[in-house]
């Protein structure tokens, strides 16, 4: 059994069709990185995967269990679903370990002092125990977002979603949140929207390339950045390389 | 002269403070209510599905343009005509409510219009439902960017209540009006201190809610809402 | 019904009373407001002295203080004019409040690129600071005009026969109350919104390309969140 399993999927707004019969899987514990230019619907991905946007078509699997299906609690799913957003939005009136421990007391019911505990403990893991009393906005951009992902991690998901993490970032601040990613790297299973290739080819354990909204290709990263099989991946990897050079 | 406006202040004195009594107590009652109504009717606003955004929306339109007088005139006068006859003190509130509430309506839903969207997809990301994700997330931000509009409101309550004397409620302005009639010679200084009962009133809520805006200010968080 | 003709009677004194106020409320409040920003430390504190003054206090007892209390010191107002200098001084407190935080808005590079053309101070302040800072200002203006016309119902109290003047008369004569009084409220509502609407399309006709967006257009464009 995969722990997330993607069959088929469509979705258009309106008339503009961004995904067009995507399938993948994602197995325990495993690194999955999703590559491609902007506006080919990898964001739009992942809000179908955790029915924040729900697909047109096609079903999504967690843990062999259907949450397209229409009858499904998405609040439990949810839970079990962590995501990483883009611009953090980390919750602006809670400190950084109240944004934490929320989730565990309100959504899961766990005790407020197990919550916290277990919260501090999230921070830790994300290296900002020292940062715990302060708000989001005392925060710089790269200490937000890891509390945004020690805010996934603390519900305990199945896997977790990362919607291009650092994009939103200065180029100094990038490295501390994706060193925090790499530690998780075969603790949880992630799947991870990125551009940042270096990160991808050390860190994945198999690369898709998305374009158009349909997977063109994908594969374990050798293979990928050495020796793709599409013309297109080639082009793609090769303009991506002279932008941000080889690593 | 002098002497006698500041004799009849002195005389005057227990009687205004009675007035002062109903004053606030009109006060606290009409905003503690418009406020609940406010938040609710507001978040039904942003919230419900048709027809009860725009039922809401023609309820502000209607109760905002009407002068606060003729709905006091409306409840009091109009209910008894057909019958309904209620306290001027419960018809005062009905009208400073009525009034009050399409304006916080206002105060509320915009404040609700600038809590950035992200802040709701987050909640639910981690399993929230809708009503936990309004009530921990939504609200406590929303009160927060409220609190200067409201506070404004709040004193323009308070100074609508002088109103109320119109149908007849016995507040400051109706011992004022009395007083008049009894004893116009020395009116003018009874009716500047009234002024400045009403003036330290509306200091302290100003200065009271200050405090309170500070003391639950986000460091480093000092988004304005929309006014 | 037959009792309309005399009702409206009292409309042109409420318009009258509405206008002529809105005007003079402005015109101090303009100085009041400029006063405040731009004044030396004294003239800046007796602006704020009066704004306070006047927002602290409920308008009626300020038109209490001018009709009745006045003739104590051997000031005597007619009913129409206490209800005017009553309702443009307040007005004129609020009109500053609201002038002022236009000024503000206003970037100070903008002063200072007017000087550096060599104007002088009180050139810049008319000729730059003014021109954007009224118009930012209209949307609040539009609602000072709303409270003003609802507000003026109250100088029946100091005797003005204004159109709630009337409707009282006429209620009381008739004992029907509810009818004269929902009559009325059409009245006053439909004035509230053509007021507001002209002054919606004003303030559209003037704006900068560009510049200003007003907070209610701003407002309209948001996304809701939750909406269904």
């Amino acid at each position: 059994m995969h722990m997330l399993e993607v069959v088929d999927i469509y979705k258009s707004y309106g008339s503009c069709e961004v995904l067009k019969g995507l399938s993948f899987t994602v197995d325990k514990d495993e690194t999955k990185v999703i590559i491609g230019t902007s506006g080919t619907g990898k964001s739009t991905l992942l809000k179908c995967i955790n029915q924040l946007d729900p697909p047109d078509k096609g079903e999504v699997w967690l843990e062999g269990e259907d949450i397209t299906n229409p009858s499904i609690d998405l609040n439990r799913i949810r839970q079990k679903i962590g995501f990483v957003f883009q611009d953090f939005n980390l919750f602006n009136h809670l400190t950084a370990l109240q944004n934490v421990s929320i989730g565990l007391e309100k959504v899961k019911k766990i005790e407020k002092e197990n919550a916290r505990e277990k919260a501090l403990e999230e921070l830790r893991r994300v290296g900002l125990e020292k940062q715990s009393c302060q708000y989001p906005a005392q925060l710089s951009g790269g200490q937000k977002q890891r509390v945004g992902i020690a805010r996934a991690l603390a519900m305990d998901p199945a896997i977790i979603l990362f919607d291009e993490p650092t994009s939103a970032l200065d180029p100094e601040l990038i490295g501390d949140v994706l060193d925090v990613m790499k530690n998780l790297a075969g603790k949880v299973a992630m799947l991870i929207v990125t551009h940042e290739m270096g990160f991808a080819r050390n860190v994945a354990d198999e690369i898709i390339f998305m374009e158009g909204g349909t997977i063109i290709e994908s594969g374990p990263p050798e293979q990928m950045f050495n020796n793709p099989k599409k013309e297109r991946t080639r082009q793609f990897l090769g303009r991506i390389s002279t932008l941000y050079g080889k690593e | 002269m002098i002497l006698l406006g500041i004799n009849s202040i002195i005389n005057n004195i227990p009687f205004l403070l009675e007035g002062l009594g109903v004053t606030i107590a009109l006060t606290v009652v009409s905003v503690t209510l418009a406020t609940v109504f406010g938040i609710l009717l507001a978040m039904g606003r942003c919230y419900t599905r048709q027809p009860l955004p725009f039922l809401i929306y023609i309820y502000e339109k209607v109760f905002r343009g009407l002068p606060l007088l003729i709905i006091f005139f409306l409840v009091y006068f109009g209910l008894s005509q057909q019958g309904i006859h209620i306290k001027a003190f419960y018809a005062a509130v009905t009208g400073l409510v009525l009034h009050s509430t399409a304006y916080q309506i206002q105060i509320f839903r915009s404040a609700i219009l600038a809590i950035p969207e992200g802040q709701q997809t987050a909640a639910m990301s981690l399993g929230m439902s809708k009503p936990k994700t309004i009530f921990y997330i939504i609200l406590p931000q929303v009160l927060r960017l409220s609190i200067p509009g409201w506070s404004n409101e709040f004193t323009i309550l308070l100074k609508d209540t002088s109103i109320a004397f119109s149908i007849g409620v016995v507040e400051l302005m109706a011992r004022g009006d009395a007083i008049n009639s009894m004893n116009p010679s020395g009116i003018l200084h009874v009716l500047l201190f009234i002024a400045l009962l009403y003036f330290i009133l509306v200091f302290s809520i100003n200065k009271g809610l200050n405090y309170l805006e500070k003391r639950y200010r986000l460091s480093g968080y000092e988004v304005t809402a929309v006014q | 019904m037959r009792s309309l003709p005399e009702l409206l009677e009292g409309v042109p004194i409420t318009l009258l009373l509405t206008f002529c106020a809105i005007s003079a409320g402005f015109a101090l409040g303009l100085l009041l407001a400029l006063g405040r920003v731009y004044g030396k430390k004294g003239i800046s504190y007796s602006c704020i002295a009066y704004l306070e003054i006047f927002r602290g206090t409920p308008l009626l007892v300020q038109l209490f203080i001018i009709y009745y209390g006045l003739p104590n010191i051997g000031i005597i107002f007619s009913p129409l004019l206490a209800a005017l200098l009553g309702l443009s001084l307040n007005s004129a407190a609020y009109q500053a409040e609201y002038l002022r935080g236009s000024i503000q808005a206003i970037p100070a590079n903008q002063m200072i690129a007017g000087r550096t053309l060599g104007m002088t101070r009180f050139q810049s302040i008319r000729t730059i600071i003014l021109p954007q800072a009224l118009r930012i200002s209209i949307p609040a203006w539009s609602n000072e005009l709303i409270y003003l016309l609802k507000y003026t119902s109250i100088v029946v109290y100091i005797q003005v026969r204004d159109l709630t003047f009337q409707a009282k008369d006429i209620a009381a004569q008739s004992s029907r109350y509810l009818e004269t009084f929902l009559v009325v409220a059409l009245i006053y509502l439909l004035f509230t919104i053509l007021f507001s609407e002209i002054v919606d399309r004003v303030e559209k006709r003037v704006r900068i390309p560009g510049v200003g967006l007003s907070p209610r257009i701003v407002k309209r464009n948001m996304k809701i969140p939750f909406k269904t």
